[in-house]
């Protein structure tokens, strides 16, 4: 019954991971795949709109602002995958877990491929590409 | 079928009359006296016949890491309508009240969350006018 109980636990823990898209676990996430998800570029784009939000209001924004009507448990998974690659923080304010943009992570790119100071600075934006 | 009765589990009932009164503004409906606790629920003071909240003890078992949970992910026990989220904000951060949450415009609601003092997170809302 023991193993039963934990194989039904493993099957659910893969159903919740696979929904996240393939390879979501945040052990073998990097930062490219972490802002490949629309869901999680909205969590970041909330958190740059204002920093130390709880999950409640984390998730209250999705759905109104951005139509996303995920889970909270979904939502802390993305989180998880996040944090893990270093662009959110978390601490904890009274009894409650806030969360924070870290941007740090995102110089890695910037100078994987430099961007020219001067010319062409015309770059794509989420509003011009459908996913 | 009416709500009449909902209720917060609260620390101190004493301490917590006193938030939902002299703080919050509402008015004592019932306190009656039951051995170690009381009976106190309070009323909306625009509408004194309406749904009663059951300040009840917190002194159950189950009740503290129900709560724990609920405010580490900062999910409000409760939610009141009010006519100006930014106005009830104002007069409440002025009687000391710690805001978790400042208003929040989603789009068809107004949102804002609060500590009572008392263990839990408390909503206040506002349904904008629809265009």
């Amino acid at each position: 019954m023991g193993v039963a109980t934990l194989a039904v636990d493993v099957q659910a823990r893969a159903c919740i991971t696979s929904s996240l898209g393939p390879q979501t676990d945040p052990r073998h996430v990097d930062i490219y795949r972490a802002i490949a998800d629309p869901t999680r570029r909205a969590i970041l784009d909330e958190l740059v709109d204002r920093s130390g939000q709880s999950l409640f209001e984390l998730c209250g924004r999705l759905t109104m602002k951005h139509g996303i009507n995920s889970s909270r448990q979904a939502i802390s998974q993305h989180l998880g995958v996040l944090e893990a690659v270093g662009l959110i923080r978390t601490r904890r304010e009274g009894r409650s877990k806030l969360h924070w943009f870290e941007g740090a992570p995102l110089k890695a790119i910037r100078e994987r491929w430099p961007v020219s100071t001067d010319g062409d600075t015309s770059y794509s934006t989420d509003e011009g590409i459908e996913e | 079928m009416r709500i009449h009765l909902t209720g917060v589990f609260v620390d101190d009932q004493r301490k917590a009359l006193r938030f939902y009164t002299e703080t919050l503004g509402f008015q004592v409906k019932h306190d009656i006296p039951l051995g170690e606790h009381a009976w106190i629920t309070v009323v909306s003071a625009e509408a004194p016949d309406g749904t009663e909240l059951l300040l009840e003890p917190a002194a159950h078992p189950a009740v503290g890491p129900y709560r724990a949970a609920l405010v580490e992910d900062g999910i409000p026990c409760a939610s009141f309508a009010v006519d100006d989220v930014e106005a009830e904000y104002e007069r409440l951060v002025a009687r000391g009240v710690r805001f978790v949450q400042p208003p929040t415009d989603l789009g068809t609601v107004v949102t804002a969350v609060f500590d009572d003092t008392c263990g839990n997170l408390i909503q206040i809302q506002e349904e904008k006018a629809q265009p």
